[in-house]
């Protein structure tokens, strides 16, 4: 029996390079419940970060009661981290579920019936389509709907309603993730695969706190760097975190740039491969675009140059390119530390030139993952519930326009096309503004998400905009709403979704929701069917009634697309693993890498985007792109490195970026409601060096006033790994505490949030906002009197032992006994280049 | 060459008038966090291309008889408007100066092909390029806010 609250990664399997990663099942099953009692397995994935485990839900008595990995699954091979365990389904059982809706009565929000809910949304929808047309409409959705029911809403709002304003809090998480490839690649879609893990020499893990984001994906890596013939670990992070504990262990780097100048660290790397020619020159001219123009832009980034502006070592620098440069199968992989940082998509296509001078993609062990923050945010993107056109289309492509009027039967000049989609950020804005006059939120939390929450708040409580939540529970951001509409949630609906591994997942159904909560899909469904949305022949817009009806549709439209899911059905999910697509009759068990020939969906009347200008985000134009003949080459496109919007300064001197912890999930709606997730991370704290700590009389615990111009928090500080100059701070804690039964109670629940400081500002081209630089200055309030609430586990671990032993934290540790167990033979795995027979 | 230089000292008035007047956008609409930041970015590139021409205004030295282009000395924006309307139409008069800008350098390069004078041509061209790319900015981002502007703004 393991407690996986203090071993976070479970036990090791460490194998050689080249070999099947083997097989291990872990098991959570709530105290009270026998393995013999549990009356069905669900087959189900995890949708608690964007690894996308394969998952078997328990069922007794009509409840989830617990988890098991999926043996047969490429995506985890029976292993679950701490979130899945602990936290898939102890939220569904919870007290404070909603279970009818809410609509706001003389300011309180009261409960009601469906039909008075629905009628208030209709009623206010109608009225602004007659005044002000469809751009009075906005949607803002989430990581965690699922496919069906992104792309029934993206139905609905880009041709019955006829809105560009559809987004999702995936522009928080993983929208340069999209971004990036769309600028090197033409489409979006990850090249790489979870299986590079087996075969690289070396792997670079670029603002990516894997051990805390993907714990089942950092086993996977331990089991390579703990085995034989281990590959290299080079880290990129202004944190000591586990990565770069591996990084020293394996005889990689640790590079911690100063936060804000991620841009010059990847044109120094850029420049030494220029500088050694370990550049695959014939490749390269066969295969990309832009050489010239590239080594222009890195020319004047030497080492010391590198060094000066982001204060690291410029050999630390030439030792981590020459690893890149020297080995034949790297992989890297790219998270938050990028996506949510200045110069966000110009950085992380900066590591698809390394990749592409280098011929390094689409080989086993070779390749780039882009990472996702949530688990569903793939569908989003490919779904179009984020602005984006269904099927990785151009939005300024007539003729793609056109294939998705014929399939909808609709006018093209419906479907909002003649500009940008507009992205969350403006999507608030708008809703300040008050033009757009209903703002409806699908399972997400912007009152604690989003960067600058004071103003977020405004924008919500004010009645300037019509505010619909529909959620699991009463979330900071539904007390803000005018209607609140009760969801079902996962096991208590069906649908799918992809992870970042383009694998797909069917989760079933695995019980009734509580009360009279409705699956999103049905909810959007009723909504459609409230407004009589129909299409050019008088038929309902939407056609269809259930998930699986709503996946066919789907499927329909991505043929010819690079997103082909035309050979999957609910049937063929049903086997014993998800399936990477692009599935089709060509690739009829799904792909495990894309690229491998070298062609690259860019060509002009292909391609999802004709590109930008990485410093400005201005768009290229069709005659542009068709000028330049890209005819299936990749991009490689630079950018100097510009500074920060907001560089430290005599009042704030301090560097703030915030963060994730392994125990939760977002701002914790989920994970908060399990008490073993809860014990381990229960309250918010900031981090600051030792130096910083000691410069300002701050010792563990201590109260602390962190301010920026924007806002502030009073948290307890733990003296930590962060570099000098740096403060970090967790974004999971708003206003929402559980009962103190269940260990709630905080004194600082109403001033900890870290995205009270952030800044309002985003990346030109990803339009991702810059969670993790504005300057703040750290201020001690008072004395504490015990250590800080962060858990000692992992990159939040203490910098040293206190010599106050009060002050000693408590080891992050007890939570419920899991059972793993390692398999004697390891199951086959469709594609896996591993397989003996299928070589490598 | 009395022309040629008369275009020369356009060039660096109208890239100081378009770098004023992108700053003054940028403090107008400063709630607007991308054109806050761009705008910025933008007027320190006219300030670039002023930089890069320095050397050269002071050998081709100052016109003073030519009066001719005067009348395309275009009036900055000293005054930026309100809403979303007024953040439209203040971008379209960036555009217009910023086109203003794009065509005299074309012209001045034209000019150095002629005279054979490569430093004033490397100036001019690389200057082309960096006002195509604030122009393919605005353009965009008016792309953008047309829609919400026209339709829905009161």
């Amino acid at each position: 029996m393991s407690d996986r609250i203090a071993d976070v990664y479970g036990t090791r399997t460490p194998h050689s390079r080249g070999t099947v990663w083997p097989a291990r099942v872990d098991q959570f099953l709530d105290p009270d419940v026998d393995e013999a009692d549990v009356e069905r397995w669900v087959q189900s994935a995890c949708l608690l970060c964007s690894n996308g485990c394969g998952v078997d839900i328990a069922v007794k008595d009509g409840r989830m009661v617990g988890v098991r990995g999926r043996a047969t699954d490429m995506v985890n091979h029976g292993r679950l981290g701490p979130k899945g365990l602990y936290g898939s389904t102890r939220w569904a059982n919870a007290g404070d579920r909603l279970t009818r809706p809410l609509v706001r009565e003389g300011g309180r929000l009261v409960e009601t019936d469906w039909e008075t809910a629905m009628g208030r949304i209709v009623e206010r929808s109608k009225a602004l389509l007659e005044e002000k047309g469809p751009l009075s409409h906005g949607f803002y959705t989430s990581g965690q709907l699922f496919l069906e029911e992104y792309y029934t809403l993206a139905v609905i709002g880009k041709a019955g309603l006829g809105t560009p304003h559809m987004d999702g809090n995936t522009r928080l998480c993983t929208a340069t993730s999209a971004a990036a490839f769309k600028e090197s690649f033409g489409a979006d879609g990850q090249p790489g695969s979870y299986t590079d893990i087996e075969h690289c020499e070396a792997v670079f893990l670029y603002g990516h706190n894997m051990p805390e984001t993907q714990t089942v994906l950092w086993a996977r890596i331990l089991d390579r760097t703990r085995g034989e013939d281990p590959p290299k670990v080079v880290c990129v992070d202004p944190r000591r975190t586990l990565v770069a504990l591996e990084a020293e262990r394996t005889g990689g780097v640790h590079l911690a740039p100063r936060v804000g100048t991620n841009m010059a660290l990847m044109n120094g790397l850029t420049r030494e491969l220029f500088e050694h020619d370990w550049i695959d020159h014939e490749w390269v001219a066969e295969h990309t675009l832009g050489l010239d123009d590239l080594r222009e832009v890195v020319e004047p980034y030497t080492p010391e140059h590198v060094a000066e502006i982001c204060g690291i070592d410029p050999e630390e620098l030439r030792r981590a390119a020459r690893i890149f440069g020297e080995s034949e199968a790297v992989l890297s992989t790219v998270l938050q530390g990028f996506y949510q940082s200045h110069q966000a998509t110009a950085a992380s296509v900066a590591v698809h030139n390394l990749h592409l001078l280098r011929g390094m993609i689409g080989r086993p062990g070779a390749g780039v993952l882009q990472m996702n923050g949530q688990p569903t945010a793939q569908n989003n993107r490919e779904c179009g519930a984020d602005g984006d056109l269904p099927g990785f289309r151009n939005w300024d492509n007539p003729s793609h326009v056109q294939q998705l009027a014929e399939a909808w039967d609709v006018d093209p000049m419906t479907i909002p096309h003649w500009a940008p989609p507009t992205h969350a950020m403006q999507i608030f804005s708008y809703a300040e503004a008050g033009t757009i006059g209903l703002l409806w939120i699908s399972a997400t939390n912007p009152a604690v998400s989003m960067p600058e929450s004071a103003r977020i708040r405004r924008i919500l409580g004010g009645d300037q905009c019509f505010v619909v939540v529909q959620d699991l529970f009463l979330t900071e951001t539904a007390e803000l709403a005018d209607v609140v509409l009760p969801a079902a949630g996962w096991g208590e609906k069906t649908g799918c979704f992809t992870n970042v591994n383009r694998t797909v997942h069917l989760s079933e159904k695995a019980v009734e929701p509580p009360g009279e909560a409705r699956s999103d899909l049905d909810i959007f469904l009723m909504y459609a069917d409230a407004m009589g949305f129909t299409n050019n022949s008088g038929r309902p817009l939407i056609g269809w009634r259930t998930a699986e009806e709503a996946f066919d549709a789907w499927a329909a439209i991505t043929g010819d697309r690079p997103v082909d899911y035309t050979g999957l059905s609910y049937a063929k999910l049903r086997g014993p693993t998800g399936l990477p697509w692009p599935v089709n009759e060509q690739h009829p068990d799904g792909t495990d890498r894309l690229y491998a020939d070298g062609v690259f969906p860019t060509d002009t009347d292909y391609c999802e985007t004709f590109g930008h200008d990485l410093l400005t985000g201005g768009t290229v134009t069709e005659q542009e792109h068709r000028a330049m003949h890209p005819a299936g080459r990749a991009f490689l496109k630079g950018a100097p490195y510009s500074p920060a919007h907001e560089e430290p300064s005599e009042a704030y001197p301090l560097l703030y970026t915030t963060g994730r912890t392994v125990y939760h999930f977002h701002t914790r709606t989920k994970t908060g409601r399990s008490r073993d997730l809860n014990r381990a991370a229960p309250d918010a704290w900031v981090e600051l060096s030792a130096r910083d700590a000691e410069a300002r009389d701050i010792v563990e615990g201590d109260w602390v006033r962190v301010e920026s111009p924007r806002g502030a928090i009073e948290v307890r500080a733990r003296v930590g790994n962060v570099m000098d100059g740096a403060v970090f701070a967790p974004f999971h804690y708003g206003r929402w505490e559980p009962s103190e039964a269940d260990g709630g109670g905080h004194p600082d629940a109403e001033h900890r949030q870290a995205n009270e400081l952030t800044m309002t500002v985003w990346d030109p081209v990803s339009k991702q906002p810059t969670f993790k630089t504005a300057a703040c200055q750290v201020t001690k309030v008072r004395s504490g009197d015990g250590p800080s609430p962060a858990p000692t586990t992992t990159a939040s671990a203490p910098v040293r032992e206190p010599a106050d032993g009060r002050r000693r934290p408590r080891r992050t540790e007890g939570g419920g006994p899991t059972s793993s167990t390692v398999l004697d033979e390891t199951p086959d795995y469709p594609l896996d280049p591993s397989t003996p027979e299928r070589g490598r | 060459m009395p022309h040629l230089t008369t275009y020369v000292g356009l060039a660096d008035h109208s890239e100081k008038t378009l770098a004023d007047s992108f700053r003054a956008v940028a403090i107008g609409h400063a709630h607007i966090a991308d054109v806050h930041h761009t705008c910025r970015m933008l007027a320190d590139w006219s300030d670039a291309n002023r930089d890069a021409l320095a050397p050269i205004l002071e050998r081709y030295g100052e016109a003073d008889d030519v009066d001719e282009p005067e009348r395309l000395h275009a009036a900055g924006l000293a005054q930026t408007r309100e809403g979303e309307i007024g953040l439209l139409r203040d971008l379209q008069d960036l555009h217009v100066l910023a086109s203003l800008v794009q065509t005299t350098w074309t012209v001045i390069a034209q000019g150095a092909q002629g005279l054979r004078d490569p430093e004033l041509l490397e100036v001019a061209q690389s200057a082309n390029a960096q006002t195509s790319r604030q122009l393919t900015w605005l353009n965009t981002r008016m792309k953008t806010a047309a829609p919400q502007a026209l339709i829905v703004a009161p």
